[in-house]
């Protein structure tokens, strides 16, 4: 365990800047975080979270997959991936490192994205304890411990002091590269962490079950009849799937531009009319159907081949965001019968 | 604080399915917290004493729904109305999106909504409860032993702060007293980014607009976006996009979108509220109606039905393009 | 190493009935106009969507002029009218996001006008060429 300073997080920044190029969260004009570019001058944001997730490093919304050149009759494939440099995320929250592992489970099993795979190896995760959580939070109903996140690298903010704690090999390598980081016991940590349980157990969704959910329950919530109330007011947009961390599906596309082609992949959300069109049509024609997909690929069909790990984290974002609020908690509590009432 | 109660609408609203005026009724619906409203609509009378939910954060406009909801239903739909979402009603009833047969539309007066975001802006995260207190709202919350007041006024949504009429231009029935229409000063930003140069302009719509997921809830919210397929999901389009890929793509979503309902628009702010990315939208639609109103004379969308629209009108003098910029540049 | 002289791309969409005549008979009088004016035929200066006049900029194009039969004199009565409303706000909107004022256009040209569409063009081509390359409203992809 290692500390520094309140007032010195700028210097030590600067210094793993050095090491590689470290991204943290930064208010906006609108005073909401996103992540930037550490420079001098950028303060470190105080907001529990993120506007956007932090799954855009791994997988961005829009990416250049290859190029094509024609000329005459030759078409030329130009490969453009290119050797990357490490990075360094810092202050990603609880939920958000967990959503990397769930993306993980989608990009690094065979077939291996690549262009995911290469993004992963060279990020390094800094992730921060949630000190001060709020009402629309629910991670520790998937289990995440927003006291102790994961990570290659934890860190606690206390009123005087951040403390750091490697948890990896290349966590500890980093950490090594930093002056100014003094060592110390975890007296304080272990209060701070006592503090957070504390209030995660306060949270109005403490309680939020998913008992009723996971593998092997697809027949009897597929067919439910709560489906047409829950979905009666959606408007279709991608809202809930674009600022969510674990959200994973995409389009691969082609632009014509004049000289070449280039194809490229983008999110794309299940929400979408034209979502998963194919020369027979949109399988799922209600936004019904639609709205339901979701759902249940996040609580059923991703735990089923998954060892039971759920396609949520809990981050609460779209509990914000959502143009109507209708969101997974409602979904939940509305499916979930008598445990979430 | 609203003026009408939940209770005046509950019992509106029972009143109208006992005695078989409608068979249901549109209306907004109970969440987990206070603030967190979802549209919904029911069928029963004991449905509405469960759920049914009126305070200062149902700011949802219901116009649109109507287009879906009378498509093929074949009893009457009961609609509340504040004074703002009438006009969009009138709009779409000008562009025969709905049957107006099917409806009951009941206008109820509205003091303005209250932004979430403004409300933790001051109380910060963590709210377990929000309660409505005269002018004030009580908010109480996980971290202060003691609830927080908050003055309503202080926390109104960007829209209600420039409320432009508190009078509604179409019901079946009116709960509460009528207003009146509002000389609003919500030209005031538009004129603050006409006086700046083009670069500060454009540095303020890059950095607006690259915040865009393109999540198209604008677009979806909009009560005068009703097309059947949007140009941007016609895969024939030529245009159709899942996500920007760049800075243009961005502009060009941005710029479409808000011509496309120029002179429809009724500037009821549902995009800048479900915008997730805080971007203020509602400025390019009031560019546009503040452009129509200088060049072609004062004109509300939705005010009656039946109105021509400035786009698809024209008289023998109007402005030469040209004529835009020298016009403004001799104002200045 | 030759620096290569900055020519502006335009593209003129021109209408059927009288602008496109018009830049004909430029044409037959050998009046000069800038090769680098990339004429596009429409029906009518109303056919022409905002859509068209952003995408044209996206594929390249520095500048965008639009001729049409003077107000009066449509082939079809009132297009041209519709056009001068829509395109005056469609400028408005490109200025307020603090794209040049001097890349976009309206200019109405009879088929009798073959001199005015060659110095309108002459004109707005050196207008555009000294604002330089539009970076403004590019897409990258395009360029290369």
């Amino acid at each position: 365990m290692r500390k520094c300073l309140v007032e010195d997080i700028n210097s030590v920044l600067a210094q793993i800047n050095k090491a590689a190029k470290v991204y943290l969260p930064v208010d906006g004009t609108d005073g909401k975080a996103r992540f930037e570019e550490w420079a001098e001058g950028k303060e470190w944001s105080n907001a529990l979270n993120t506007e956007r997730s932090a799954k855009d490093f791994f997988f961005p919304q829009t990416e250049n997959l290859m190029e094509f050149k024609t000329e005459g009759k030759n078409i030329e494939i130009i490969d453009i991936r290119s050797d990357k440099d490490d990075f360094v995320i810092f202050g990603v929250r609880g939920c958000d490192v967990r959503s990397f592992d769930i993306l993980d489970r989608v990009f690094l099993v065979e077939p291996i994205d690549s262009f995911y795979k290469a993004r992963r190896e060279h990020g390094i995760i800094i992730s921060v304890a949630c000190g001060r959580p709020s009402e629309t939070c629910f991670c520790g109903a998937f289990g995440i411990d927003a006291s102790n996140p994961a990570g290659d690298v934890t860190v606690w903010r206390t009123k005087e002091a951040v403390y750091w704690q490697s948890n990896t090999d290349k966590g500890e390598e980093l950490l090594k590269k930093v002056e100014g980081l003094t060592d110390c016991d975890e007296a304080a940590v272990e209060e701070e962490k006592a503090k957070i349980k504390k209030i995660m157990d306060k949270l109005p969704l403490a309680n939020l079950s998913t008992e009723d959910f996971g593998a092997g329950k697809t027949m009897e919530l597929f067919d439910s009849d709560k489906w047409k109330d829950l979905s009666e007011s959606c408007l279709g947009c991608g809202t809930c799937t674009f600022v969510c961390p674990t959200c994973q599906c995409y389009d691969i596309k082609e632009f014509n531009a004049g000289k070449g082609v280039v194809r490229f992949r983008c999110w794309d959300s299940c929400m979408y009319s034209d979502f998963t069109q194919m020369s027979a049509g949109q399988p799922r024609l209600s936004q019904l159907e639609r709205f339901r997909q979701r759902f249940m690929h996040k609580l059923v069909y991703y735990p089923e081949r998954n060892d039971g790990i759920y396609g949520c984290v809990g981050c609460g974002r779209c509990l914000a965001k959502c143009p109507i609020s209708m969101n997974i908690v409602k979904v939940m509590k509305s499916l979930g019968g008598k445990d979430n009432e | 604080m609203q003026k009408i109660t939940l209770e005046s609408l509950v019992e509106k609203a029972v009143s109208l399915l006992e005695n078989g005026t409608v068979t249901s009724v549109l209306g907004w619906k109970k969440g987990e917290f206070d603030y967190d409203i979802t549209p919904a609509v029911f069928e029963s009378a004991d449905e509405l004493k469960k759920d049914f939910v009126w305070n200062d954060f149902c700011g949802a406009n219901f116009s649109k729904y109507l287009v879906s909801k009378t498509c093929k239903s074949e009893g009457k739909i009961l609609v509340f109305l504040k004074p703002c979402d009438t006009y969009s009603f009138n709009q779409l009833l000008t562009e025969h999106r709905f049957d107006r047969e099917k409806v009951y539309a009941v206008g109820i007066p509205c003091e303005g909504m209250a932004d979430i975001n403004k409300v933790k802006e001051v109380v910060g995260d963590g709210i377990s409860k929000i309660e409505s207190n005269g002018d004030d709202l009580v908010v109480t919350t996980i971290y202060e032993d003691a609830p927080v007041k908050v003055t309503c006024k202080d926390v109104l949504a960007e829209r209600c702060v420039n409320c432009k009429s508190k009078r509604h231009v179409a019901y079946d029935e009116l709960l509460g007293e009528e207003g009146e229409v509002i000389a609003s000063e919500r030209f005031d930003e538009v004129e603050r980014l006409e006086k700046m140069t083009p670069e500060e302009r454009f540095a303020f719509w890059q950095n607006e607009l690259s915040k865009c997921i393109r999540c198209n809830a604008c677009r979806d919210v909009c009560p005068a976006c009703t097309c059947e397929k949007c140009v941007f999901d016609n895969p024939n389009s030529g245009v159709e996009n899942k996500a920007a890929s760049n800075s243009f793509e961005e502009k060009m979503f941005h710029i479409i979108r808000a011509f496309h309902v120029a002179g429809r628009c009724t500037d009821c702010g549902e995009c800048s509220r479900v915008c997730p990315q805080n971007i203020p939208l509602h400025l390019l639609n009031r560019k546009f109606i503040k452009d129509i109103n200088e060049f072609y004379g004062e004109y509300q969308a939705g005010a009656e039905v039946g109105l021509r629209a400035p786009l698809v009108d024209y008289t023998l003098e109007d402005l030469e393009p040209g004529e835009v910029f020298d016009r403004r540049d001799n104002n200045a | 190493m030759q620096i290569k002289e900055y020519k502006p791309l335009i593209v003129a969409f021109c209408c059927n009935w009288c602008s496109y005549a018009g830049a004909d008979l430029a044409g037959n009088n050998r009046l000069n106009y800038p090769a680098e004016v990339k004429i596009i035929r429409v029906p009518c200066s109303c056919r022409v969507n905002p859509m068209f006049i952003l995408r044209a900029f996206q594929r390249g194009a520095d500048g965008v002029i639009i001729c049409g039969c003077h107000p009066g004199d449509c082939h079809y009565t009132s297009g041209n009218y519709y056009t001068r409303r829509r395109m005056a706000l469609l400028f408005s909107m490109l200025d307020f996001l603090g794209i040049e004022r001097e890349r976009t256009r309206v200019e109405w040209v009879s088929a009798a006008e073959g001199a005015k569409f060659a110095t309108t063009m002459n004109d707005f081509v050196e207008k555009v060429a000294s604002l330089g390359e539009n970076k403004r409203l590019e897409d990258l992809r395009c360029k290369r």
